[in-house]
């Protein structure tokens, strides 16, 4: 019988390799096919056109002289007679929580930060500046901040309209009036500008707050934000951050932005605020591991791998070092990106960009230190901390951009201290005195000041979930799965793949692999030698 | 080794198709499944964790077919252990080799392991494997364990053991390897598992017990 011994070893390489051929171009194709997310997701924003029956240019009650802001906001709410007083509901307008009664939280409340610290229930003045009313809240709502599509100041209009009215100059005036009235007339939904406008500059500056949020988004390209680039999906806010009765979906504090994780399928009035809202619970591909991931890590920790992607964010803020004087007058440093690395007024800062976030269990909601809690000052004091743990199945693992600093507290009575900033109420920002400031603030809230104030280290937490890249730059799995600097190394409560072993067994088995190696070495060289042996002997 | 050498037949086509499809899964579930594990990086994790799953699949498929092979043929008997004469292969191991004896079980058909062999194999292939299996598709399956009322499994356990097998089968594999080397020639053994055919002396019987039940 004649038979090539090496025809079998031939024949299962073959076919080995026929199957590793068959199967690698068939994982990549399925790489180029659309996922069923995207898919969902496109159908259901399909339509960027907007419809509408009215044409606020042609309507009468539009077509007259204001000389205030109140009174555009008057003749708005002739025709839209409910707006007034759903807006009155909203945390747009209350700087409170709706969701708990003792006006507790909130920018009105008692609610603190580490930024500017707190707006002493709206009574530091420089904070007003954002609250969408004529005149802070004095006169009313101001419908065209969020519904103008064109962009001017109103204030100074109508101050230089009454000025030069006064003056008797009625063609500068006329003018100034025409430019008001075609403000008021040119009306819509919110654009990016007029929600930017205030959700850009939190903190007093561009990306101060949020690392995920800054006027970038007005022309972003799609590398930056595959929803909102210009020159693709091209989404405005509202898109997403979907409205009723005025009030916007979206904002994340005690409660979830959304309590039950549904897509349009399941329910087309659900608020289109989470992903799965548009692209479902498993987008990825069929077989693609990605799916089997959804229901523990959220979206946006793979899909946002870093932020501050376009500006630098303020990352730290340390308030201790405010109040330094140059020859009696307060000054300012410039560091990278041209951000200010001091300013008397406030204190010293850093800034960072491309930041990869911290990820923490989340479930939507945030635990929060008021003006009004107790704090433990031996250690970092969380003024904001994610809800969320691994047991709980509404939990996920989601990133954060961590704002920390050192921030001033009651050493007496372990509170924070609330404060008085605004040069127009005599606050810090004016005066340079501690106590008097810390007074102040203090006693606007009601609350009690010992007289005595430290710095704590504080930390101060924003979901990271706007600026959401392509695809193409989604986090790797290794950046997670991984024993050397892994993006969840400090979420320890499960075991990994790739980040997790008992190092004695790794220790202890391959000591025993080398134990092996070493005994055939060691019987190999017997049997050599005892040939050798042999063979003289002979 | 004295007299005269002679072939016989001892692997089949398929026993041989098998071994070697095996070496070449196992090579390639060690080597992608400790880059997962996080002991080096090669093809990526991702990359990694793909190929494995496939090739671990694929040797599950593979390996039911050997399992019927082994029974319908009756080569199973091959694998009844027994403790006659298995001191006499281990003191060989230990010094006969070097004085350069006989092999007091010599390979034949009927006989294809030695005691220590069948002891081994079987620890191999009715055990280290299995369990190996099992736990690779509690592994992959981990996002159905809820479904399935296994909650009360941990990842972190299931993986573990999967590795600790892992090293087992490494550690066989050593062995195994360099036990091959043992025969009258380095390479006599790896030619009989690629021919089929093995060298053996002239004139060795093989006893009762080692016949292959009729």
């Amino acid at each position: 019988m004649k038979r090539n011994p090496y025809k079998n070893i031939v024949i299962v390489i073959a076919l080995l390799s026929l199957g590793l051929i068959a199967f690698l171009p068939g994982l990549s194709a399925e790489e180029e096919e659309i996922a069923p997310g995207r898919k969902m997701a496109e159908q259901a924003a399909k339509g960027i056109e907007h419809w509408t029956t009215s044409d606020h240019s042609k309507f009468s009650a539009l077509d007259k002289e204001f000389s205030s802001g109140s009174e555009i906001t008057e003749a708005c709410l002739s025709c839209h007679t409910e707006a007034e007083e759903q807006f009155h509901k909203t945390i747009h307008w209350t700087w409170l929580s709706p969701y708990d009664d003792g006006g507790t939280y909130g920018k009105a409340g008692y609610s603190v930060n580490n930024f500017c610290i707190s707006a002493n229930k709206m009574e530091d003045k420089d904070c007003n500046s954002c609250h969408v009313g004529w005149n802070g809240k004095e006169d009313g709502i101001n419908c065209l901040l969020c519904h103008s599509q064109q962009d001017i100041k109103w204030k100074a209009e109508f101050a230089d309209y009454a000025f030069f009215k006064e003056m008797g100059d009625d063609e500068i005036a006329d003018d100034i009036q025409k430019k008001i009235q075609s403000a008021a007339k040119d009306i819509g939904l919110p654009g990016r500008k007029n929600c930017g406008n205030c959700h850009f500059y939190g903190g007093g500056g561009e990306a101060v707050k949020h690392g995920d949020l800054d006027a970038s988004l007005i022309n972003p390209k799609k590398t930056l934000d595959v929803h909102m680039g210009i020159d693709g999906e091209d989404f405005t806010c509202t898109r997403c951050h979907t409205t009723s009765f005025h009030r916007i979906a979206g904002r994340v504090y005690s409660t979830p932005a959304i309590t039950h994780r549904k897509s349009l399928v399941e329910s087309d009035l659900v608020p289109k605020i989470m992903c799965e809202s548009c692209h479902t619970a498993k987008p990825h591909n069929n077989g693609h591991k990605a799916n089997d991931h959804t229901d523990r890590v959220a979206c946006q920790s793979c899909h946002i791998p870093e932020f501050a992607r376009a500006h630098a964010t303020k990352m730290w803020w340390d308030w201790s070092t405010a109040g330094k004087l140059k020859d009696g007058k307060p000054y300012r440093e410039k560091g990278e990106w041209d951000r200010p690395t001091y300013k008397s007024i406030k204190g010293t800062f850093r800034w960072e960009k491309n930041v990869v976030p911290e990820y923490f269990w989340y479930n939507g909601s945030l635990t929060t230190v008021t003006a009004k809690d107790m704090i433990d000052p031996t250690g970092e004091v969380w003024i904001s901390k994610p809800n969320g743990s691994r047991e709980d199945e509404n939990s996920r693992i989601f990133p954060f951009k961590v704002h920390r600093g050192k921030t001033p507290y009651d050493k007496v009575n372990n509170t924070i201290l609330a404060i008085l900033e605004s040069e127009q109420v005599d606050g810090f920002w004016k005066t340079f005195d501690w106590q008097d400031s810390f007074e102040k603030g203090m006693a606007i809230m009601d609350l009690p000041y010992s007289g005595e104030y430290g710095f704590v280290n504080t930390s101060y937490v924003y979901p990271t979930t706007h600026m959401v890249a392509p695809k193409d730059n989604v986090v790797e799995c290794n950046e997670c799965h991984t024993n050397h600097n892994s993006r969840l190394a400090s979420l320890t409560e499960f075991y990994m793949p790739g980040r997790d072993s008992l190092k004695f067994l790794d220790m202890g088995a391959w000591l025993l692999v080398l134990a092996a190696l070493g005994g055939v070495a060691l019987h190999a060289f017997g049997r050599f030698f005892a040939g050798v042996t042999r063979r003289k002997e002979k | 080794m004295t007299g005269k050498m002679k072939k016989i037949y001892i692997y089949t086509r398929y026993e041989r198709s098998w071994h070697w499809l095996q070496v070449i899964l196992i090579a390639i579930l060690l080597v992608t499944g400790f880059e997962v594990h996080g002991t080096f990086t090669l093809l990526g994790f991702e990359q990694a964790v793909t190929v494995h799953n496939f090739v671990g699949i694929t040797w599950l498929i593979a390996f039911a077919f050997f399992v019927f092979w082994i029974f319908t043929t009756g080569e199973w008997k091959q694998y009844i252990p027994t403790t006659k004469k298995i001191l006499l292969v281990a003191r060989y191991y230990g010094f006969g080799i070097f004085k350069g004896e006989p092999h007091p079980v010599p390979k034949r058909k009927d006989a294809k392991h030695n005691p220590l062999q069948r002891l081994t194999y079987l620890g191999v292939a009715a055990i280290l494997l299995p369990a190996q299996m099992i736990t690779g598709v509690l592994y992959w399956t981990y996002n159905s364990w809820a479904e399935w009322g296994l909650d009360v499994l941990s990842l972190g356990m299931i993986a573990t053991a999967h590795l600790a097998i892992a090293f087992g089968i490494l550690l066989f594999l050593i062995v195994h390897i360099y036990m091959t080397t043992t025969g009258h020639t380095i390479f006599a053994h790896t030619k009989g598992m690629i021919t089929g055919w093995e060298e053996v002396e002239e004139g060795t019987l093989v006893e009762d017990w080692e016949q292959k039940a009729k």
